[in-house]
């Protein structure tokens, strides 16, 4: 799950790491006044999407006057904001923070992740701050420094203040950089996060580490015990369709092709979509309903494929292990009674347990679906019948 | 042979009483699985499908010599469960549940290396389907009529992938000598390469297929390797070909988020040392017979 720019940094506060003064607005006369409560001649107004690159895409503006702000707030909001992140569509736009700008001297990278090879946390830093990590990386990559976390005991002060001593700061800066690490790790640690950057860290003339600019994302399986984090998911950010599957606890990712996939596990849902591509086809989404999968959630799965305009064929493709074929066809049959899919073809394979029993079902509900008894004949078949509908 | 578990090998449910753990118990003693002993904190004296029940591992394997355990237990218990295991001397330790915190497996994988390394126990999974040598046993929730026994072994990050490649093989008539599920998750117990060490040592496995997926170094780690120390020959296959970068596919782990990361990385790695590369998820069985027949 990711949270705002705004949310992050309060994490951050919370932890000791010192942030601008900000306030979140909803509305054109909220950021003005945000702006008068926060004092100070210059603010920035940002948009609050879940993406990165907002700067480049307009989303951050300098303002220095309240009109300024107001105008900032009003071009930013009810807008959508596409970055080089946010794919073609874009994010819609309906919060954005106005923050204090005060000058600064440096900017620095500071970013936490946890390692899948080394199974550890691993924090990054560079010098050049302020541009993306994998620029940081390409054009500085001997300047990158790292440190690994002992999960045992958890990141060190040695550790960080070897860290700040190696971005060159001075001893004054140190002692804030080194509060600044220890406590981003522990937002890190203490919020269940996979991944939290900040880019960039600036220092100031008066030798104040602030972070600037900050990112968060917090592992879904955590998320039962992280009910603060919970509390800051906002459902705009998400496609509607996913927002509307993960209320019914399915796996669900929109794309862009014509071939709905209802499939149970993760990796022959992966491995449908392959062979849809693979057949000539493109896929709608990746829909997997779990290795059970009840009839309840396959009619589920159904309403939220067929919610999808661009579906123009819809493959169902279940391998029965835990549950059974009969099972899982009666569900197919009463689903497509119910939703009353007409004008587009569906093809159902399955395999497994009582398959045999499965495709009589099928065979005799008197609707017009196709049956396939191998992946390669259902996604051959899926391709045919979208083609032939089109 | 196989490698893992076999008929004799005594396994521990942890979890038993559960509706998931009671159901896959009962499954898996009719599979053939030597099931003796069952742990469920506050449950211990009773029996449970035939089979006693403990309040603790250590009690349990004190008292009945279990060697394997499995995990049916909720995410937020599971990685207290899987320490219990390793605390209590189980030494394969196979974890169905999905869901467990990534924070969570990191302290668990910590915890393992108080063991020596001889003594480390081996962890299969989490959110895997589990293991099962054919026509001996199964320590898993896998539908075991799918899988014909015979020489091939097969390692799968996915659960329903790995049931597509087992049937394939069978269609053909080809068996496996165990299939190992490792997992979907981003930080997990053993890896592709873990169990390719056992598959190289096992005499009746005469071809391992390795399935992948998206996200993740371990099918390059271990294709590295096999170029250098496998002597058997390997087909691989990494699904998720149409998968968008930075989009978490159904699997915690199953993510693009890193260079080499994507299945046309991986797949290209595997073929630079040397694997065979089944072209497509519905060619899993013919690829392995064609292997086969050359080798």
């Amino acid at each position: 799950m990711d949270v705002h720019e705004y949310q992050a940094k309060e994490i951050l506060a919370s932890h000791g790491v010192e942030v601008p003064p900000g306030t979140v607005a909803f509305s054109p006369d909220q950021a003005v006044y945000a702006a008068t409560e926060l004092g100070g001649s210059h603010w920035v107004v940002k948009a609050q999407i879940h993406a990165g690159a907002r700067g480049k895409a307009g989303g951050v503006k300098l303002c220095r006057t309240y009109h300024e702000v107001q105008q900032a707030a009003r071009d930013l909001l009810g807008k959508r904001l596409v970055t080089s992140q946010t794919g073609p569509e874009g994010k819609p736009v309906q919060r954005v923070y106005v923050e204090v700008a005060d000058p600064f001297e440096r900017e620095i990278y500071l970013g936490y992740v946890l390692d899948r090879k080394l199974e550890r946390v691993r924090v990054i830093a560079s010098k050049h701050g302020g541009m993306d990590i994998e620029e940081i990386a390409k054009n500085t990559p001997d300047e990158l420094l790292q440190v690994i976390v002992e999960p045992a005991v958890g990141l060190q002060p040695f550790q960080a203040r070897e860290l700040a001593f190696q971005l060159g700061l001075n001893i004054k800066q140190v002692s804030r950089a080194v509060k600044t690490i220890m406590g981003a790790y522990r937002a890190f640690r203490d919020n269940d996060a996979t991944m939290l950057e900040i880019n960039p860290l600036v220092v100031t003339k008066d030798d104040k580490v602030l972070a600037l600019d900050a990112k968060m994302s917090f592992d879904d399986n955590a998320l039962f015990r992280r009910h603060n984090i919970v509390d800051m998911n906002d459902p705009s950010q998400s496609d509607p369709r996913e927002a509307q599957a993960s209320e019914h606890s399915l796996n669900y990712i929109g794309l862009d092709g014509e071939i709905g996939c209802i499939v149970n596990g993760a990796g022959l849902a992966m491995a449908t979509m392959d062979m849809i591509k693979h057949a000539g086809g493109n896929p709608a989404n990746f829909l997997d309903v779990g290795g059970g999968a009840s009839p309840e959630r396959v009619a589920t799965a159904f309403r939220l494929v067929l919610s999808d305009r661009r579906v123009k064929v819809v493959l169902v493709n279940i391998f029965a292990g835990i549950n059974r074929c009969d099972w899982v066809a009666q569900g197919v049959v009463d689903a497509v009674r119910a939703e009353k899919i007409e004008g587009v073809p569906l093809v159902v394979r399955l395999a497994g347990t009582n398959v045999e029993a499965g495709k009589k079902i099928i065979a005799e509900s008197g609707i017009p679906i196709i049956q396939a008894d191998t992946l390669a004949e259902a996604a051959e078949k899926a391709v045919a019948a979208y083609q032939g509908a089109k | 042979m196989s490698i893992l578990i076999d008929e004799k090998t005594p396994i521990l449910v942890q979890g038993i009483t559960g509706d998931k753990g009671s159901f896959h118990t009962k499954e898996m003693i009719d599979y053939g699985s030597n099931v003796v002993a069952g742990v469920t904190p506050g449950k211990g004296g009773k029996t449970h499908h035939g089979v006693p029940v403990f309040n603790t591992v250590r009690e349990a394997v004190r008292e009945t010599g279990a060697q394997a355990s499995i995990t049916f237990v909720a995410p937020a218990f599971c990685a207290d469960a899987i320490m219990e295991a390793a605390d209590a001397g189980v030494r394969l330790i196979c974890s169905i549940t999905d869901g467990i915190p990534a924070q969570d497996m990191m302290r668990v994988k910590r915890y393992f290396l108080r063991f020596p390394k001889d003594r480390r126990p081996m962890l299969v999974g989490p959110n895997c389907a589990g293991i099962i040598s054919p026509g001996k046993a199964m320590l898993g929730i896998m539908p075991g009529h799918i899988y014909k026994q015979g020489a091939v072994g097969l390692i799968s990050r996915s659960g329903t992938l790995g049931y597509e490649a087992a049937s394939q093989l069978k269609a053909l008539g080809i068996g496996i000598s165990t299939s190992v599920g490792i997992g979907g998750d981003p930080i997990n117990g053993s890896s592709f390469l873990d169990h390719l060490v056992l598959f190289d040592k096992d005499p009746e496995t005469q071809a391992v297929l390795i399935i992948g997926e998206i996200g993740g170094p371990q099918e390059a780690e271990a294709s590295a390797w096999i170029k250098e120390n496998f002597s058997k020959p390997v087909i691989g296959f990494v699904a998720g070909l149409t998968a968008p970068k930075g989009r978490r596919m159904g699997h915690a782990g199953a993510i693009i988020s890193a260079t080499g990361d994507s299945a046309a990385e991986k797949t290209e790695i595997m073929k630079s040392y040397g694997l065979t590369v089944a072209p497509s998820p519905a060619e899993f069985g013919s690829t392995v017979a064609k292997v086969l027949q050359s080798a």
